[in-house]
């Protein structure tokens, strides 16, 4: 093992709540530390993969994942017997409507798990390989990003954004890159967890309110299992003060460290249509200003 | 088809944070109590719309995935339990099958494959489902993940579950995504309200759920929220698909301060009752549900 291969490090950017501004900060971070040194870029957001709109990507490499299977009914082997439907337990399997009398297979509602294949007794069932999205790489000015789109309503988001953060990992130590930036999915579920294994740190975004502390307090819930250090900045802090000061007083208690926090700010929509971070469109701007502060941070703690 | 059957809305979006919950809780805030309503809160790793509805639970059922139990005395190490499961849940190490429970599905394939009927299936909880009342007597359901726990799906299928059919409105707030999660939650809705923002993020998560809506084959129509912070790139791709915009909801400070504060859109702009009730009219004449009456 190449000792300087375990020096990548890795900034994850989550939220738990959604559209709280993970994707446009984390634009302006990859704006601001590519000045600095080379970074390679992650999207593992794959149901909702926004950050190559900011980032001005050239995609060059594009592959298929290939990831879920789901079961095929041969309809002439098929008797009609309804064992496939008896044991599903995810309700994949839809019963001959009136007048009909095919058994057939909600794809989207398929798990791949295989029960109806090895239960049927014609042996009738067999099952296909999905290609359940793409991945690229993309040349940005800012460094090499490695992005995905899930297919609607596909499975495997999770597996897809393993495979997104290793290729990026590999890209990183292969050239020596310091540096790592995530931008990652909401919630607390599975890609969330794919998205957040191996991180140095985390930069919870939050939102002034009822909504954004439920969810905050989630994430930091989540992260403190899986011990990942934590730096929280509020977004739109002056949209509601009271409620940014009660987030401050909660993540503090739970253990995180307290980020700059980031003004509402009415260009960050505009950056975002001229497909630019804030920090590169407007760099005099109320934002930008704070989320150079918060990357000053950020690189003392990790470097 | 049964006459009296309900009609089931979801409100989604694909992108995280453009209003789902604030539409589909003043919705049901706008319709109660003239209608009975159910208000599903499928976001099961980020649920809010209790803190806008604030109903008063009085049921808790915690919610499980059974997964495979290995009887030591009757197990003969065979491995076709082990074999035929596709998660790789299952391994066979030294005189004993491990089980993974976090890659466990709960399929139950295991149990039917094992020639020793040695398999017992136990429930693992995974999160917990919540039932209670609003103060006008919806009824209010939601699911929570347990934290660290990977997987949604199963918590919203049960959720699901717990809903009652013949129920005259159910409303169903969608997580965000485009995965399989929103599929879950979506799939036997009779339409669906996609909120989106102006914004080149909001179009592009828009168009990933208009996949989804194709693929499944469901009605819906658009609401665009916070009009005027971005350009009209959504309108048009919108008009170009021939979906219906049912709402432009323009931003405001004082609407973003008051959500903060856990209001209802209705409540803080009390204008939106009648405009919600219209929207109803309109998704149930647009379903053949009800005759025009405009």
């Amino acid at each position: 093992m190449n000792p300087h291969l375990a020096e990548v490090k890795q900034l994850v950017v989550l939220s738990g709540k959604g559209g709280t501004g993970k994707t446009s900060i984390s634009a302006s971070l990859v704006h601001l530390a590519s000045q600095a040194m080379d970074v390679a870029i992650i999207d593992a957001d794959v149901d909702a993969s926004n950050l190559s709109l900011v980032t001005q990507a050239d995609p060059f490499e594009a592959h298929a994942f290939w990831g879920s299977q789901s079961a095929v009914i041969d309809q002439n082997r098929c008797s009609r017997c309804g064992r496939c439907f008896e044991v599903c337990r995810f309700s994949a399997i839809e019963p001959p409507g009136e007048g009909q009398n095919a058994f057939r297979v909600r794809d989207f509602l398929c798990e791949g798990c295989q029960a109806c294949v090895h239960q049927c007794p014609e042996q009738a069932v067999g099952m296909q390989q999905h290609q359940d999205g793409e991945w690229f790489q993309s040349r940005t000015p800012y460094g090499r990003l490695m992005h995905a789109e899930l297919f609607p309503g596909a499975e495997n988001s999770g597996k897809l954004v393993t495979l997104v953060k290793q290729q990026a990992k590999l890209f990183a130590e292969d050239n020596r890159i310091p540096l790592m930036i995530i931008d990652g999915p909401p919630g607390i579920g599975c890609p969330v967890i794919s998205a957040s294994a191996g991180a140095d740190l985390a930069l919870l975004v939050a939102e002034p309110g009822v909504s954004g502390q439920h969810d905050l307090h989630r994430i930091i819930q989540t992260l403190s299992h899986f011990q990942v250090p934590m730096l929280v900045t509020i977004n739109k802090v002056d949209i509601y003060e009271q409620g940014a000061r009660e987030i401050a007083r909660m993540a503090r208690k739970n253990g995180c460290i307290l980020g700059v926090n980031i003004p509402f700010d009415p260009s960050i929509p505009q950056a975002m249509i001229q497909a630019q971070s804030i920090t590169k469109y407007s760099p005099d701007s109320p934002a930008s200003s704070a989320v150079a502060a918060l990357w000053e941070q950020i690189r003392k703690i990790l470097f | 088809m049964n006459s009296v059957k309900g009609i089931k809305i979801a409100v989604a979006s694909g992108k995280g944070g453009t209003g789902k919950t604030m539409v589909a809780t003043s919705l049901a805030a706008s319709l109660e109590p003239e209608h009975q309503i159910q208000f599903l809160d499928c976001d099961v790793e980020a649920p809010n719309g209790h803190l806008f509805l604030k109903p008063v639970f009085d049921r808790e059922i915690p919610a499980a995935i059974y997964v495979p139990e290995i009887d030591t005395e009757r197990c003969t190490l065979c491995g076709e339990c082990v074999k035929g499961c596709t998660f790789h849940a299952l391994a066979k190490v030294a005189d004993q099958i491990l089980l993974f429970p976090q890659l466990c599905h709960g399929c139950g394939s295991c149990t039917l494959l094992c020639p020793e009927n040695a398999i017992i299936e136990q429930p693992r909880k995974v999160g917990v489902l919540r039932q209670g009342k609003t103060e006008m007597g919806t009824t209010y359901l939601m699911g929570e993940l347990t934290v660290s726990e990977p997987m949604p799906t199963p918590i919203i299928h049960q959720l699901k579950a717990l809903s009652v059919g013949s129920q005259e409105i159910t409303i169903l707030d969608s997580p965000p995504g485009a995965s399989c999660a929103v599929v879950e939650t979506l799939h036997d809705a009779d339409y669906v309200i996609l909120v989106t923002e102006p914004t080149p993020f909001g179009l592009h998560d828009l168009a990933q759920m208009l996949g989804i809506l194709e693929k499944i084959g469901l009605p819906g129509g658009i609401i665009v929220n916070r009009a005027g912070i971005g350009d009209d790139q959504v309108q048009q791709f919108v008009r170009s698909k021939c979906y219906p915009i049912l709402l432009e909801i323009p931003y405001q400070r004082s609407i973003a301060a008051g959500l903060a504060r856990g209001d209802l859109l209705v409540r803080i702009s009390p204008m939106y009752r009648s405009v919600f009730s219209a929207l109803f009219n309109h998704i149930q004449v647009s379903l053949g549900r009800k005759a025009d009456s405009a």
